[in-house]
């Protein structure tokens, strides 16, 4: 047996979006096995609830994340009307399902671009970026944020999306499609990709599971676990069908992002032809009291926001179990067994979001 | 597994120029609702502190026996929430995204006298 030697990986490092640590214990090039630590941007948002309005408080909780913020916000707004009894305008609850999928579309393409980017593919990391952009056009035109949209409200949203909007957004889907359809088939076909990703970091479907992992990760091992097939929000009334492959290696949880990019396309498509006239945001009077656990897909898996509130207007507590804490232990399963020049792309394929992670 | 997949996307990026602006030397794009900077009409301002307690950045000070509105441009994450409390409506968001500098910008802006509606302050950097 060779001797053992630790590397450290991050929480600088090119690759990393954003700061986790690994030391990776190795043998010659072989990971033994792979220890994270985490806390590097831990912002303390959660403690802020005890001295914000809850109706503020919709705002910091977009803030959790620069990607997936929308979800965050829908989420936080969706607990709070459960404990106050509130039922928001069925307008609303589409609009909340278009503006997730226009934003679970930028954030796969900006995944995309950097698991591009980590396998040393500049140039399609760009691409995808490129596409990314004009999903942000349509969220800045609709919502007035780019990548912050700051329209959740607690009862529903604070803007709406007038018919030639939607007009307007439908007609640019085919166009969205063509790109998806590019880019996919690059991430299917080309040589480059398939080498670095096909048999790489295999994650077992009875592993998958026992090691509780969510979203594309879940999905690229075989199970269809998918939140949204529970029908929150407006999702009861779309088709919606998840994305599962069966081969569960890093080119699996790339296609599976891949494909949910067509998938949000046909959603958006559904709620356009499917949107109720009426109210987008319903009367909030008094303060929450109760507790509640709110549910909702994100791009990277599900997350939890719990709440809790004793009546006044500052709640007593509000916990957010992030998609990528789930997926850390899958990560560190991949990774033993792994070659050193492999870790960056497997690493990715989690698509891990430390700023979530760490509030 | 095909080699070279990429290649008309490259060759069709390269005809077609650049995606990008060379902002700020170009102006950002922008649309009707996009959120710039936060701005206020002193001329109505009731100095209530409404906005200041309800920023969820903490970026907002108003003080009622000075008169003045004071604002981090650094620390506004401009969300409107402030503009939706304000019940002079004397609080607004233009489109325009500020220009980057290096230092926090702290806007203060000092209301009229009550008895004479004249006199508006100068935004002062620090």
């Amino acid at each position: 047996m060779s001797k053992q030697i630790i590397v450290p990986f991050g929480p600088q490092h090119p690759v990393l979006p954003e700061p986790i640590h690994l030391d990776l214990v190795l043998e010659d090039e072989r990971v033994v096995e792979a220890i994270p630590s985490i806390g590097y941007v831990h912002r303390g948002l959660e403690k802020l609830v005890e001295k914000r309005d809850y109706k503020d408080y919709v705002f910091i909780s977009e803030r959790i994340c620069g990607i997936c913020s929308f979800i965050h916000g829908a989420t936080y707004c969706q607990g709070v009307e459960q404990i106050m009894g509130i039922e928001i305008p069925r307008r609303a609850e589409f609009l909340r399902a278009i503006w997730s999928e226009y934003s679970r579309m930028h954030s796969h393409l900006l995944w995309l671009g950097c698991f591009a980017d980590s396998m040393g593919y500049e140039n399609l990391f760009m691409n995808c970026w490129k596409v990314r952009e004009k999903i942000l056009d349509v969220l800045e035109r609709t919502t007035g944020g780019r990548v912050i949209q700051g329209v959740n409200r607690v009862g529903g949203v604070s803007r709406d999306m007038d018919a030639a909007e939607l007009k307007r957004i439908e007609g640019e889907i085919p166009g969205l499609r063509d790109d998806f359809t590019e880019l996919t088939r690059i991430f299917d076909e080309d040589l480059t990709v398939q080498t670095r990703t096909k048999g790489i970091g295999i994650l077992p479907k009875d592993k998958a599971w026992d090691l509780g992992a969510v979203g594309p990760v879940i999905r690229g091992s075989g199970h269809a676990v998918d939140v949204r097939s529970t029908g929150y929000g407006a999702y009861d009334e779309l088709d919606f069908k998840p994305v599962v492959r069966n081969e569960a290696d890093c080119h699996a949880r790339c296609l599976v992002r891949a494909e949910e990019l067509f998938t949000s396309l046909d959603l958006i498509e559904n709620a356009i032809d499917r949107i109720p006239a009426g109210d987008i945001l319903a009367p909030v009077k008094g303060n929450p009291s109760g507790e509640y656990y709110a549910r909702a897909e994100q791009p990277r898996g599900e997350v939890i926001h719990y709440v809790k509130a004793n009546g006044k207007k500052n709640l007593l507590r509000h916990r957010v179990r992030t998609p990528t804490l789930a997926n850390v232990p899958a990560l560190v399963h991949m990774l033993a067994g792994c070659e050193l020049a492999d870790v960056p792309v497997i690493v990715l394929t989690i698509d891990p979001c430390i700023g979530c992670m760490e509030r | 597994m095909k080699v070279g997949v990429m290649a008309l996307t490259v060759l069709k990026n390269l005809v077609k120029g650049p995606a990008t602006i060379r902002y700020p030397y170009q102006p950002a794009k922008m649309t009707p609702v996009t959120r710039g900077h936060l701005v206020i009409n002193i001329d109505d301002c009731i100095f209530c502190g409404l906005c200041k307690m309800h920023c969820p950045a903490d970026a907002i000070e108003v003080s009622k026996p000075d008169r003045t509105w004071r604002l981090n441009q650094f620390q506004c994450v401009i969300c409107g929430c402030c503009v939706s409390y304000c019940p002079k409506d004397c609080l607004s968001i233009e489109q325009t995204y500020l220009p980057p500098t290096t230092s926090a910008t702290i806007v203060s802006v000092t209301g009229p006298e009550p008895d004479k509606k004249e006199g508006q302050g100068e935004p002062v950097s620090s």
